[in-house]
């Protein structure tokens, strides 16, 4: 009874829509990077970086939209680094995504704590706010429930668009493509694997950077240590549960949020209150990996993922 | 760009880029100082004096690096068979929560109990890598995610254990469990001396890690099926059976971290009993280039510099991220260098 009343709530909705949100840009990063050819363990770092650059940016005076492309050109920084240590020197994908998420996060904590000395609780800045949309947002129940996000959220969904877009619809889509599937047949059609991998990676990294942005620059005002918490690692699984496909990928990410959405409703019923809120906690980490066994004999894995191409080796 | 071999590569070569590696973190630790306002030798000089500067310090980084061995031979013997287990931050916290429990409930006199919740925690940590291995054998499911996510959902676990029936009656309602008997814990290595027998224990098992690898059969299929599984089921080795043993013993070593902190150092298990012990595990092993004797030296420096880090950082206003940022810049600078002793970059 208590989850028909909860789902048939329209702010269940608008939380589906909320958290769904950071997860689908870092998804739509790291399948990018993927498609390409490059696992990016770097994610879970990136978020970090990314989530504290916008909002640092925003709290040194900066406006909203130029913080979200500082914390975009962040997240493109460690691309760049990922990338440079991974395509053109072939260096172990897991050890470098690694690297870099312990360098990205340390970066962001000891930025903070140098430019932020004395406080004892982050000082919060005036987040994106809900968008009203003339018509839309009146809606009974559906106003509320689709139609009262920040600008960020809408942009989430048009990144899915674009991504499939691009993949799918364009020469640079098809030649990310078969950079992850067939790299040598890139290169005899003329074009660098590596520019490519490089561009996908950094690409993929900026939009991980956007995602953990949501987190302080609209889902909350501030910055908090270990605020991403495992996101970036979720939405590996997701690209998986997306079988590398943008379209897949968000059904996942919505699937996904519902879930985290209804068990933060469920914990405060009667029926939530005798059993451990850990048990609660566990539940995204726990469907991640329930994901990742579901999908795991139908995933058409990019066939070049994590396999270094130098043009010297036939 | 692109790379070609270099045949029978110099000594210049072969220790002048990692030295290179290490000069350029040095390099970015100094920035980092100065960024903070502070002077960059008095720093490193004050990381240095913190790590090692005195018979106090030493032996407080000997205590740190006692937990980094466990995981990064954890690390290094799964790497070696390519199974990328980055959760031995989970295999240790089962190690201690298998660790508490045989020692608080069981009733056990001393010498009996130590080895007991010795086997509890290795068993308790193999368990939990051989789910994600059997995943990855069964169904092809990555561990890479599996076993991060695994991490979260055992802090989780020990999260809900210590606020309920694990939690100890006179903790003052902290989420802690209650603490082993006295006579359970580890005795100290060497008498009058402020470090337990578990770095003992790690310096052992380093040294049988290293002699399965040369001496045994195990040690010869698990390098063969970390370089070329096709060539090692070609070659009859039992690829999978390999991978199962490595998840065991990865998994088992790991735990045996969250044992000797528990019977050595702290007594009891809370939530913070390892600051990331597990996934530093990977950058000590990475460091040492998966060599388990390696791991000792590797272990010893990156504890040394979080040591060192923390005791500089509360005589200058240098944050402790320092340490963490300069761990990340040595591994990466590092993993390159060793390239570059292997391969030349040539243009074309």
């Amino acid at each position: 009874m208590e989850i028909l009343d909860i789902l048939l709530s329209a702010s269940f909705w608008a939380a589906v829509l909320r958290i769904a949100s950071p997860l689908i840009f870092a998804t739509m990063g790291e399948l990018i990077c993927e498609r390409a050819g490059v696992l990016n363990l770097g994610i879970e770092g990136i978020m970090v970086a990314g989530a504290f650059a916008g909002w640092m940016a925003v709290y040194a005076g900066l406006g909203l939209w130029p913080g979200l492309l500082v914390a975009l050109l962040t997240g493109m920084a460690f691309g760049a680094l990922h990338g440079l240590l991974t395509v053109p020197f072939g260096l172990s994908q897991h050890v470098v995504g690694l690297g870099i998420t312990l360098l990205a996060t340390s970066s962001a904590y000891y930025a903070y704590r140098l430019s932020l000395p004395e406080v004892t609780s982050p000082p919060r800045i005036e987040p994106f706010q809900p968008v009203h949309i003339p018509g839309l947002s009146d809606l009974p129940f559906f106003g509320e429930a689709l139609f009262s996000q920040t600008a960020l959220t809408y942009l989430a969904f048009a990144c899915v668009i674009a991504v499939a877009l691009i993949l799918y619809r364009t020469p640079l889509g098809l030649a990310l493509r078969a950079a992850g599937e067939n790299p040598s047949a890139v290169e005899a059609q003329g074009l660098s694997v590596t520019a490519i991998r490089i561009g996908a990676v950094m690409a993929g990294s900026g939009l991980m950077a956007v995602g953990g942005a949501f987190l302080t620059m609209s889902a909350f005002s501030s910055f908090f240590f270990e605020m991403v918490n495992g996101r970036g690692w979720i939405c590996i699984a997701l690209v998986v549960f997306g079988a590398w496909r943008p379209g897949k990928a968000l059904i996942g990410a919505l699937l996904f949020a519902g879930f985290d959405a209804l068990q933060i409703r469920l914990q405060q019923t009667p029926l939530g209150a005798d059993i451990p809120y850990q048990v609660f906690l566990m539940v995204p980490y726990v469907l991640s990996i329930l994901a990742l066994v579901l999908m795991s004999r139908r995933a058409e894995v990019p066939a070049a993922l994590m396999t270094p191409y130098n043009r010297g080796d036939r | 760009m692109r790379l070609e071999p270099v045949r029978n590569a110099s000594l210049a070569r072969r220790l002048g880029l990692p030295l290179l590696a290490l000069a350029f973190t040095v390099v970015v630790a100094s920035v980092l100082a100065r960024l903070a306002g502070a002077d960059p030798f008095a720093t490193l000089g004050l990381i240095l004096k913190g790590a090692a500067g005195s018979k106090f310090a030493l032996l407080e980084t000997l205590n740190r690096a006692t937990p980094l061995i466990f995981t990064g031979l954890a690390v290094a013997v799964a790497f070696r068979a390519k199974l990328w287990n980055i959760g031995a931050e989970a295999q240790l916290y089962a190690g201690a929560l298998l660790t508490v429990l045989v020692g608080t409930q069981l009733g056990l006199p001393g010498p009996v109990a130590i080895p007991a919740m010795a086997l509890a925690a290795i068993l308790a940590g193999a368990l939990v890598l051989l789910g994600p291995a059997v995943l990855k054998l069964r169904l092809g499911v990555d561990e890479v995610v599996t076993t991060l996510l695994l991490n979260f959902i055992m802090l989780l676990l020990i999260s809900m254990l210590l606020e309920g029936p694990l939690k100890d009656p006179m903790g003052m309602g902290w989420p802690k469990s209650p603490p082993i008997p006295r006579d359970a814990r580890l005795p100290r290595l060497i008498e009058g001396l402020r470090l337990h027998w578990g770095f003992g224990l790690a310096l052992i098992a380093a040294v049988s890690v290293w002699l399965i690898q040369i001496r045994t059969t195990l040690g010869y299929e698990i390098r063969a099926v970390g370089l070329n599984p096709q060539a090692a089921r070609f070659a009859g080795i039992p690829v999978n059976r390999v991978i199962v043993k490595t998840a065991l013993l990865s998994g088992g070593l790991a735990a045996l971290a969250g044992f000797s902190e528990v019977a050595g150092l702290k007594g009891n298990l809370t939530l913070d009993l390892s600051p990331g012990f597990g996934y530093t595990g990977i950058v000590v092993a990475m460091l040492a280039l998966l060599h388990p004797l390696g791991v000792v030296a590797s272990a010893i420096f990156v504890a040394g510099v979080f040591v060192g880090a923390n005791s500089m950082s509360r005589a200058a206003d240098v944050p402790t991220y320092i340490a963490d940022i300069s761990v990340a810049v040595a591994l990466l600078s590092m993993v390159l260098a060793i390239l570059l002793t292997k391969f030349r970059v040539v243009r074309g």
